[in-house]
């Protein structure tokens, strides 16, 4: 009896011991986010959640252009499709006012999971809402701030460096400040490299979504621009329009007047890529996380391809980029969901993102000291991540950044007014969305 | 045998034979209630998905109400929406680009849509195979068409800028139909020409085939010329279908969207930017969804008033 009794608990603790597995295979959770680069380096490393936990990844990519449409749509629908959402960095205000993320203090708590083990720059940028506070609705999961490559091939030309260095008194090397960098764009403009026409830069200028800002600010905060008087919170007059934020917006029109390819009018990552791949240019703005798989690249990358971070001029300032990762509100996974963002968080996890071409924010990554020589832009990638600087997050961004869009359009592509006429302007819209929201 | 028809007069009764009177079967359902059942689904549909919206947009253009702030308190703003967009100076810059789009697609269009029907009308060799091969552009997507005329306006390797070149003696390079704020309202108002116009066409070769041939025989007995014939017949009797091509192409026009936002997503500044793109900005990016329904009802309105107009011109036209 005692061992028939025995035999019943066996397949009793044996059927419960399988059932947990079992019940964690049949689930599957989707993550969203935008088609790019990075989006396959963590279809990669989710292969490692899965393994580990029996939850099928699924994934829903759509491409940057229409990414926010899309995926804001998604939230404001109160739709089902996403449980996890990688979001960017703009969207934090508005999710979290609207409830679309979910709050994760308790369950940071909970898991025993420490964003004080993220970069401070980061948790602030892609976590918390009001900025800068201790309510987080996001991981950070993706550093990324605007960066410049440039044909270390071409550089490195004994006759072109000679050329430049009697032309301008010093080496032909990456550009440390925003004069610098107009005159090296200067130097490439039409020149004839074996044989084919090459350009000097390749800098975003896309009207639709948010190009020209992303560019445009990388010269801004550059020359000193700010959002708001620091004492004064929405004061912006004297301040988006100051006398350094003019000059800046005048550096940016500059190179795109001098240096760019003709017909230049309206691209951004995509274009810029294309640009460079293709050998049409001798400098590229664009976000970092392209430069892994420009690294890669058999036409450019390798020995070709050197890298350098937004050059200064009256500071140090990069335009953020990056996104954190939140479960979605409207999520029927949450559980499964939370279970990825704590198995996400951990230390090894992080070291495997890095590796496979995803930014991590884990300062176990980014402090070791080795992290500069894992790879030719890893330095860069933390200087910038340093001194990075972000648009406006409010819930209404979306009305700031069309405005924005506009404004900059108007005076850099268009021709239209002078650069104080446009940033007077920009004050003026900005001013009256923060008025109709209450923030005046 | 003898036989006598019924009443009715449809069937043929044997001699001694007379029809039973039969009581009135009740079938349950008139012949209104019938039409009704087969019609109302439809009523029904056609209420739902046009008249709701319509009136849900006319109410919500009374609001503050913002689709990515769904709990926030609603209120009336009353006409403040409208009165916002009407006094815009930027909105009437968008309208007077939009205008310029539309009358300068709908002139080219219709021109050169008569003239190829004219050609298209005669027979020739091959009649057929140049009917079908200028029907093309108008079976492409609009995406398509959009992707595809960018890289021919690219300055550098697109064939437009390399033909206007090539026969202009300037440098390909030189210019740009999409970056140039004169140039590029007239590249998407060639791109749209150069995609509608065979559907012009179409509608004026069914014009001109409508028109009898014993009419310009008649002409010919009473030695008209070609041109008074082209004056006094063909014009005038293909007119309600040119009508008709303006009055569809006007309204398509009007609402342009997708092929302009490819090509130009309103740039060069605001230069391109239509009516539809500010209103899909105002809508679904900045989700100001009070105010761009208080938009696209004037909208709305513009295109329905001017339509009415028009449809009451075209039938006086028909019935001359």
């Amino acid at each position: 009896m005692k061992k028939r009794f025995t035999l019943a608990m066996g397949i009793a603790a044996s059927a419960l011991l399988g059932a947990a597995p079992a019940s964690a295979q049949g689930k599957s959770i989707t993550l969203c986010w935008a088609a790019w680069d990075p989006a396959n380096a963590l279809v990669e490393l989710s292969k490692d959640f899965t393994a580990k936990t029996g939850i099928a990844m699924k994934f829903e990519f759509v491409p940057w252009p229409n990414f926010a449409d899309r995926m804001l749509n998604e939230l404001n629908s109160k739709g089902k499709l996403c449980d996890l959402m990688i979001g960017d960095s703009q969207w934090i205000g508005g999710s979290a006012e609207n409830k679309h993320y979910v709050k994760l203090n308790d369950f940071f708590a909970k898991e025993g999971i420490k964003i004080g083990d993220f970069l401070p720059t980061t948790v602030d940028a892609y976590s918390t809402w009001p900025k800068g506070t201790q309510n987080y609705y996001a991981l950070p999961a993706m550093g990324d701030a605007m960066g410049w490559t440039y044909r270390k091939d071409w550089f490195g030309r004994a006759d072109l460096q000679a050329e430049f260095r009697k032309k301008h008194g010093r080496d032909l090397a990456p550009p440390k400040t925003w004069t610098e960098l107009q005159e090296v764009a200067q130097f490439f403009q039409g020149r004839d490299i074996d044989g084919k026409k090459v350009f000097g830069v390749a800098i975003p200028t896309e009207r639709g979504s948010e190009g020209i800002t992303m560019g445009a600010t990388s010269a801004l905060y550059a020359h000193g621009f700010r959002y708001e008087n620091p004492t004064r919170p929405y004061q912006m007059q004297g301040f988006v329009n100051s006398l350094d934020a003019i000059a800046g917006l005048e550096a940016y029109k500059a190179l795109f007047k001098c240096c760019t390819p003709p017909g230049y009018t309206n691209g951004y990552m995509q274009e810029g890529l294309d640009a460079f791949k293709s050998g049409q240019v001798a400098m590229q703005m664009n976000w970092f996380a392209f430069f892994p798989g420009l690294f890669k690249d058999p036409a450019v990358g390798g020995d070709r391809i050197g890298f350098f971070v937004n050059p200064s001029q009256k500071t140090e300032g990069s335009t953020l980029g990056g996104q954190g990762i939140s479960v979605v509100s409207y999520s029927a996974n949450q559980a499964e969901a939370l279970a990825y963002i704590k198995w996400f968080a951990d230390a090894e996890v992080q070291k495997k993102w890095w590796s496979l071409g995803g930014y991590s924010c884990h300062k176990s990554v980014l402090n070791d000291p080795n992290f500069p020589n894992t790879a030719p832009f890893a330095a860069d990638f933390l200087k910038a991540m340093g001194n990075v600087k972000d648009f406006w997050q409010e819930p209404s961004y979306a009305q700031l950044l069309q405005a924005t869009q506009r404004r900059l359009h108007d005076y850099v592509v268009a021709d239209k007014g002078t650069a104080k006429e446009a940033l007077d302007s920009l004050v003026q819209d900005w001013t009256k969305v923060f008025k109709e929201d209450g923030k005046n | 045998m003898t036989s006598h028809t019924d009443p009715a007069g449809l069937v043929s009764l044997p001699e001694g034979h007379q029809r039973a009177s039969l009581p009135r079967v009740q079938t349950g359902l008139s012949d209104r209630a019938i039409a009704w059942l087969f019609i109302g689904p439809t009523m029904a549909l056609l209420l739902a998905i046009n008249l709701f919206p319509l009136l849900w947009t006319i109410f919500l253009s009374f609001t503050n109400y913002r689709a990515n702030r769904p709990n926030a308190p609603l209120w009336n703003v009353g006409f403040d929406h409208y009165v916002a967009i009407l006094t815009d100076p930027d909105i009437w810059l968008r309208m007077q680009a939009t205008a310029h789009f539309v009358f300068w697609t709908i002139a080219l269009q219709t021109v050169i849509g008569f003239g190829l029907a004219y050609l298209v009308d005669r027979k020739f060799r091959g009649h057929g195979f140049w009917t079908t091969l200028i029907l093309v552009p108008m079976m492409l997507s609009p995406a398509v068409v959009g992707n595809f005329w960018t890289f021919l306006y690219q300055p550098q390797i697109g064939l437009f800028n390399y033909v206007v070149g090539f026969f202009g003696g300037i440098a390909p390079g030189s210019f740009q139909m999409l970056g140039d704020v004169t140039l590029s309202p007239w590249a998407i108002i060639i791109v749209d020409t150069w995609m509608w116009t065979p559907y012009v066409m179409l509608i004026c070769l069914a014009g001109l085939r409508s028109i009898p041939d014993y009419i310009y025989e008649a002409a010919e007995v009473d030695r008209a010329s070609n041109i008074r014939q082209f004056v006094s017949i063909t014009l005038p009797m293909c007119m309600p279908f040119i009508m008709l091509a303006i009055l569809f192409r006007g309204i398509e026009n009007f609402k342009m969207f997708d092929m302009v936002n490819l090509l130009t997503a309103g740039g060069p500044g605001s230069t391109t930017e239509l009516a539809s793109i500010t209103l899909k900005r105002a809508a679904f990016e900045a989700w100001r969804t009070g105010y761009s329904s208080a938009f696209a009802i004037i909208l709305f309105v513009a295109v329905f008033g001017l339509a009415n107009i028009y449809v009451k011109t075209l039938n006086k036209v028909k019935a001359r």
